[in-house]
């Protein structure tokens, strides 16, 4: 049974007091959320975010399903997300994603046997001038080409 | 004052972001910043709102809508009101706004603070895009700075007004860019559109009063108030005022963000500033305004003027100032494809013409991509994506539609010849791996 930690549950109340009105700490409980449960949302974190906050589950569950950075299935410890919108695929996006794909032998979503990469499509990351480019947690990786990209996740820990 | 680093842009917003220093309080005051807020909270609420109604600023996110008019939509009485920072740039080839909040955030937050003072609100919000991390960052520590220094809080620089500001993070989500889905996320729900009216203006954040202006629009308020409606004037034309931040990106030598004066030669922007094409390379099609934008051919392109009227003109518009430059080696099939591929994946789905409507452009244009296509498949994706104008809540179906009626027409040679050869004309292959390859008529 998923639990918040107690930090997870006191950065939650305190996004309930945050705003103007108490729905709106939904989107940032469900990134505490995710960061707890590895990356991922389940069933079971809603059910604990909507007793903490006291909002209903399905007032939470819509939210998460609406939204692309909460994620569905589990992802590998770096999620490799390559930006695949117009100015990255005429900067060659498509090779970038199909080489990484290959060099770390997975599909596209799913997570590798010593899990840890999952590559995916993401839509348009703001970051055309610099194409094509890829998101790894947080940080921006940019001006990439199939062989850079693939050197810079041999060497994550 | 260290000179602009190149002569041939014109960095009026952008004249310290190549300074490191700018982006924290110290460096941003050695550089004059916030004497044009001590400027404003000497002045009159409504003479602010003057002021920028007379500057004939517009809305730099998308819509080009007269700020100062915007403002003066808020109902005349002493109801709470928000403002709110569209800071969600997701308008595929933009990039403008997370260049100004990394490099220069307290540009934006005293543009904010000058304008909440201007239409009498106490507490504003940047509804930032949640991959956004590093703009996130640099405006949380420039608040709390700009906290500190009595520039936001209670009794502003001993003025009376008492302005709060945060940072709400998105979470993935193009709609949420729209001002209305906007406010549905930053309420804490989907970020489905509401319908207009009544406009934000008047019912907005829990149903109060709220302004939405995209960055670039907030930051220009600043300079509005320290040099006067007249001098901002100067740049551009009578009915589009002022500089402008373009995105430059595809297949150009220097990608990047050039600030230049509105009505700037298109051709200025893709040879000069952006150094043409890679050898050998050549001028296809340019999209002028973001992914929305209707596609410019070549001739066309060469002809465009980077302001409001002209580009409405020539049948496509302004936008967020993201200029995507195709060169002749690209197929437009593809490029449509990728686009329909963006707009499925990013309609709320609240609205049957845009739900279905973008759906099918996606499959449709896949079908050809892959090689599957029939000819009556070119007439098709005419009459679906002209079923999708003017039928919805917000403008995201008009935007997935409009790439079509510009890219099928102009570039009706590329699609026949597709469906005829199977094959791409420019490429000379069919595109296998195209999702929705097996779509069945």
């Amino acid at each position: 049974m998923f639990q918040l930690s107690n930090d997870g549950k006191q950065k939650v109340l305190n996004e309930l007091k945050r705003y103007e009105s108490k729905q709106s700490a939904v989107l940032p409980a469900l990134y505490i959320g995710q960061k707890e449960n590895n990356g991922h949302i389940t069933a079971e974190v809603i059910t604990e975010l909507s007793k903490v906050m006291e909002i209903p589950e399905a007032q939470i569950n819509e939210v998460f399903t609406f939204y692309t950075m909460y994620n569905k299935n589990k992802v590998g410890k770096y999620h490799v997300q390559v930006c695949r919108t117009l100015s990255c695929m005429l900067n060659g996006a498509e090779e970038l994603t199909a080489h990484l794909c290959k060099e770390l032998n997975v599909k596209l979503n799913e997570v590798t046997s010593d899990g840890r990469f999952t590559v995916s499509e993401v839509e348009c990351l703001g970051s055309c001038g610099t194409a094509p480019m890829m998101q790894i947690g947080n940080k921006y990786h940019e001006n990439l080409t199939p062989e850079s990209a693939m050197n810079l996740l041999r060497g994550m820990k | 004052m260290q000179a602009a680093q190149s002569n041939k842009e014109t960095k009026y917003l952008s004249e310290f972001y190549h300074l490191p220093e700018f982006k924290s309080l110290e460096g941003y005051l050695k550089n004059g910043g916030y004497k044009p807020l001590e400027k404003a909270l000497k002045m009159q609420p409504q003479a602010i709102i003057d002021e920028v109604k007379a500057s004939g600023l517009r809305g730099r996110g998308g819509a080009g809508f007269s700020t100062g008019m915007k403002w003066g939509f808020l109902p005349k009485n002493n109801e709470p009101r928000y403002l709110l920072c569209n800071a969600d740039e997701g308008e595929p080839g933009t990039f403008k706004d997370r260049m100004m909040m990394e490099k220069a955030p307290h540009q934006l937050i005293e543009g904010m603070i000058i304008s909440s003072f201007a239409i009498s609100s106490k507490k504003s919000y940047i509804y930032v895009r949640g991959e956004y991390d590093e703009s996130i960052d640099a405006l949380e520590k420039a608040i709390q700075e700009a906290y500190k220094a009595g520039y936001l809080g209670k009794n502003i620089l001993g003025s009376g007004f008492d302005h709060d500001m945060d940072v709400y993070r998105g979470a993935g989500a193009y709609i949420c860019g729209e001002e209305t889905g906007m406010i549905s996320s930053l309420e804490g729900l989907k970020g489905q559109p509401k319908l207009k009216p009544p406009f934000p203006a008047v019912q907005g954040y829990l149903k109060k009063p709220t302004i939405v202006n995209n960055v670039e629009t907030l930051a220009v308020v600043k300079y509005v108030i320290r040099d006067g409606a007249a001098h901002y004037r100067k740049f551009g034309t009578e009915k589009s005022t002022g500089t402008k931040l373009f995105s430059l990106s595809g297949n150009i030598v220097k990608p990047g963000n050039f600030e230049v004066p509105l009505a700037y030669h298109l051709k200025d922007m893709i040879y000069d500033l952006g150094g043409g094409f890679k050898a050998g390379r050549s001028l296809k099609a340019v999209i002028p305004g973001g992914s929305s934008a209707p596609v410019l051919n070549a001739e066309e392109s060469l002809r465009a003027t980077l302001d409001y009227e002209n580009l409405a003109q020539m049948g496509s518009m302004l936008g967020s100032g993201a200029i995507i430059v195709i060169d002749d080696s690209n197929c437009m099939v593809q490029c449509l494809a990728n686009l329909m591929h963006f707009y499925h994946h990013e309609s709320c789905g609240q609205c049957t013409p845009c739900r279905e409507g973008t759906g099918w452009l996606d499959k449709i244009v896949h079908s050809i991509l892959a090689g599957k296509g029939r000819m009556q498949d070119i007439e098709l994706l005419l009459k679906v994506a002209d079923n999708m104008k003017g039928k919805t809540i917000c403008a995201l179906s008009d935007a997935a539609a409009l790439p079509v009626l510009s890219f099928v027409p102009k570039f009706r040679d590329e699609f026949e010849y597709f469906v005829r050869e199977g094959k791409s004309k420019v490429k000379g292959t069919a595109f296998k791996g195209a999702p929705h390859a097996e779509m069945h008529h």
